[in-house]
């Protein structure tokens, strides 16, 4: 497969801490790529180094198959997790600079900025000062200026933080759109939920280790441990149900609701095989409900740290 | 890359010059400062034009009409009254002090026993006034009873000066020296003032960069000693702005103020302290000539050249040790402790060269710090306005200062860059001396 960006054993230390040990990923092109892990792990380092803001101590990053380099800064667009602007600068103008900082050219990026700030419904604030800025409006204008270059790779760190819902749907839309374009996008974030929806591929740095990293959708079926979720409609006594119930299988977690005549419970099989279960099920009552329980990108961080710790 | 510095230094240098307190400040310094010249000379002025009064009861038959009124202090002459009279009459007229010369049989005996009266402590001009108007008349009464006239005793009180000049058989004036001192202090003066003043700008500047936490956005575009350069020349540049239009302005502005309010700038320099010999000695046009020739003769060429060789390294020193201080910390209340350090080696070399360096600006202290790169930028201007080469400084140490001044600008800029690129990074804390070393390490 075609990758953005290779990373081999990279580490980085500093002074007698270690911030990333023997990192190795590898980040395909054209997806959204989770970097997932809680706060210290070592993902903003991980971060700066793609953007050549620090350097690795060992190791070797391949950029679209050439080794990292200083002309590949402006295809990459970053938007750190600590991010500000110049408080008494007017917007537009600031824009400008770090577009051209960027390296376009001032008409190009003045075309381009009021595309896009038509785009996020924010043209009104190209003459206000930064101060008079809400904290959303000037997320928004962060969010510009990253992808304002139009970079092969996008680097997101908690672009989220600071959004209310609506405009963090907005950006995230937007994102989307960024990827349908061909744009490869690397996510870094420690909250899981939006983990789910956008990433393709994730990898779970811990404590400055990779301890998992691949297509989500695999991760989840490794993870998959054969509990599906049931429901049952209930017309006999519910006592004698549970009881034939227990005999036969693991049930977990009952829950009766008497005026519903609802049983909800899980049930742990000891193959994918689901065929017989059914069967067996059904003679006993209607089932209403019958589904297997993927683990949630949460649920796989939380076992996969928890198994690290405990040395397993 | 150069455009980029470039931007960078455009972007620093407007966001100075646009900045109100900024604007503020050149437009009302050369207010302040011209306002305060003019104040000062106006008070001198009002105070040499003060003319205090004293009484004199002369019942001696010596010392009679001695007494002559002189630019600040003129005498009333009292007589036929007794001294507790007198005394009363000089206060009830608020008059300055009472001067009693009581009747004795020869001069020696009545200046001894002559006493002045007053309301509290006299002032000094009064007494060495009336002490010079006793010596000389005792003076020549005592020269008199050995023979000598008085127009023999005006011929021996001729003033005496000595005359000056160099090896080469040039003439020269007294202090000089200290004038020339002065010039070259008043370089060294402005490249201190300029490093305090832009030093801490661009401190500020850095922290408001880390504070707002705009710099990751801009070094993941550039690198970081591309950004602290780009800060230290823009900031630079808005500050050579704001001292031209302080110049121009504050020039024009005396100009106005000697024109129109008629205020003597010369009585102003008879009264400073900082060069005695100078009003007293340029009385002559003479000499006034020689002062002329000697200031023409300094080697302003080779002065403003070292000036900007000297400013250009200091500045740069200075500056990016105050950019490594703005990234380490993280508010302006925690550089206070790395301040000081900075400031001391400036304050060093304006006091050594005020305190050393005028009076012997060749001498092993002045040699020493002038080669001492952190002073010398202040003490190599002292001493240069005496020219390179014979009588100046010898030219191995003005090439061996500069040498040392630029070797240590690479070092302290390769380090303070490093602590710069770190610093930036590191939010909330405020690093111990242990850990900035800790930071030069770091790849």
């Amino acid at each position: 497969m075609d990758h953005i960006l290779v990373a081999k054993n990279v580490s980085k230390m500093y002074g007698n801490y270690t911030a990333l040990s023997n990192i190795s990923l590898n980040i395909p092109k054209n997806c959204i790529y989770g970097l997932l892990g809680p706060n210290g792990a070592g993902k903003t380092s991980f971060i700066r180094i793609i953007n050549q803001i620090i350097y690795q101590d060992s190791g070797e990053i391949l950029f679209d198959g050439e080794p990292l380099a200083p002309k590949h800064i402006s295809l990459i667009g970053y938007l750190p997790e600590e991010r500000g602007l110049y408080k008494s600068m007017k917007v537009g103008e600031q824009a400008l600079y770090l577009a051209q900082l960027k390296g376009l050219t001032k008409p190009e990026a003045k075309t381009r900025l009021k595309y896009w700030f038509d785009r996020l419904d924010i043209a009104d604030w190209w003459n206000k000062k930064v101060q008079e800025l809400s904290k959303g409006m000037a997320q928004k204008v962060q969010f510009i200026v990253t992808v304002l270059h139009q970079p092969k790779l996008l680097i997101f760190d908690e672009p989220f933080s600071g959004f209310d819902p609506i405009n963090a749907n907005i950006i995230k839309d937007e994102i989307l759109q960024l990827k349908e374009q061909g744009t490869s996008i690397i996510f870094s974030t420690h909250r899981m939920e939006s983990v789910e929806e956008l990433c393709e591929y994730i990898a779970l740095i811990h404590k400055s280790e990779k301890i998992l990293d691949g297509k989500l959708s695999d991760i989840k079926k490794a993870y998959k441990n054969n509990i599906f979720d049931v429901g049952l409609r209930v017309q006999q006594n519910e006592d004698t149900l549970m009881k034939n119930l227990e005999e036969k299988f693991n049930i977990i977690g009952p829950k009766f609701d008497g005026e519903e005549h609802q049983l909800d419970f899980k049930i742990q099989l000891p193959s994918e095989e689901t065929a017989g279960i059914l069967a067996e099920l059904s003679k006993m009552a209607n089932i209403n409900r019958f589904e297997e329980t993927i683990p949630s990108a949460n649920d796989i961080f939380i076992q996969t740290v928890n198994n690290k710790d405990n040395g397993k | 890359m150069v455009s980029k510095l470039g931007l960078i230094i455009k972007r620093e240098y407007l966001a100075k010059v646009r900045n109100r307190s900024f604007i503020v400040m050149t437009i009302l310094s050369p207010l302040l400062i011209v306002g305060m010249i003019v104040l000062i000379a106006y008070l001198t002025k009002i105070n040499s034009d003060e003319v205090r009064v004293v009484s004199i009861l002369n019942e001696s038959s010596f010392f009679q009409h001695q007494f002559k009124p002189t630019k600040g202090i003129s005498y009333l002459y009292l007589d036929g009254i007794s001294l507790d009279e007198a005394k009363d009459s000089t206060k009830a007229l608020e008059y300055d002090g009472l001067l009693h010369l009581p009747n004795e049989k020869d001069a020696e005996k009545v200046a001894n026993s002559a006493y002045l009266y007053t309301k509290d402590n006299p002032n000094t001009t009064i007494i060495q006034q009336l002490e010079s108007v006793f010596q000389r008349q005792l003076r020549q009464d005592r020269l008199q009873k050995l023979g000598v006239s008085s127009d023999q005793f005006s011929q021996i009180e001729q003033p005496f000066d000595l005359q000056l000049a160099t090896f080469d058989g040039e003439k020269s004036v007294k202090g000089i020296n200290e004038i020339k001192a002065f010039i070259g202090g008043g370089f060294g003066y402005a490249i201190m003032m300029f490093i305090i003043i832009y030093g801490g700008f661009v401190m500020r500047s850095v922290i408001e960069e880390k504070t707002s936490r705009i710099i990751e956005v801009i070094i993941s575009s550039v690198k970081p000693f591309q950004l602290m350069l780009g800060k230290i020349i823009g900031t630079s540049l808005a500050g050579i702005t704001q001292f031209t239009i302080w110049l121009i302005s504050a020039s024009a502005l005396l100009l106005l103020a000697v024109t129109f309010l008629g205020i003597d700038l010369g009585e102003l320099s008879g009264s400073s302290t900082a060069m005695p010999g100078m009003s007293q000695y340029a009385s002559m046009d003479s000499d006034m000539l020689m002062y002329a020739r000697e200031i023409l003769d300094i080697p302003w060429a080779l002065l403003i050249i070292s000036f900007f060789i000297y400013f250009v390294l200091g500045y740069l020193i200075y500056s990016s040790i105050y950019a490594a201080i703005g990234a380490a910390v993280d508010n302006e209340t925690d550089t206070q402790q790395f301040i000081f350090p900075i400031i001391l080696p400036l304050m060093l070399a304006i006091y050594v060269g005020f305190f050393s360096v005028f009076s012997n600006p060749h001498g092993p202290i002045a040699v020493g710090f002038s080669l001492f790169p952190l002073t010398s930028p202040i003490v190599m201007l002292m001493r240069l306005p005496g020219g390179v080469g014979e009588g100046g400084v010898p030219l191995w140490q003005l090439l061996s200062s500069i040498a040392l001044l630029a070797l240590t600008f690479l070092g302290i800029v390769s380090l303070a860059s490093r602590i710069y690129k770190v610093g930036i990074l590191m939010y909330g804390k405020k690093p111990t001396y242990k850990e900035l070393v800790k930071w030069l390490r770091y790849k």
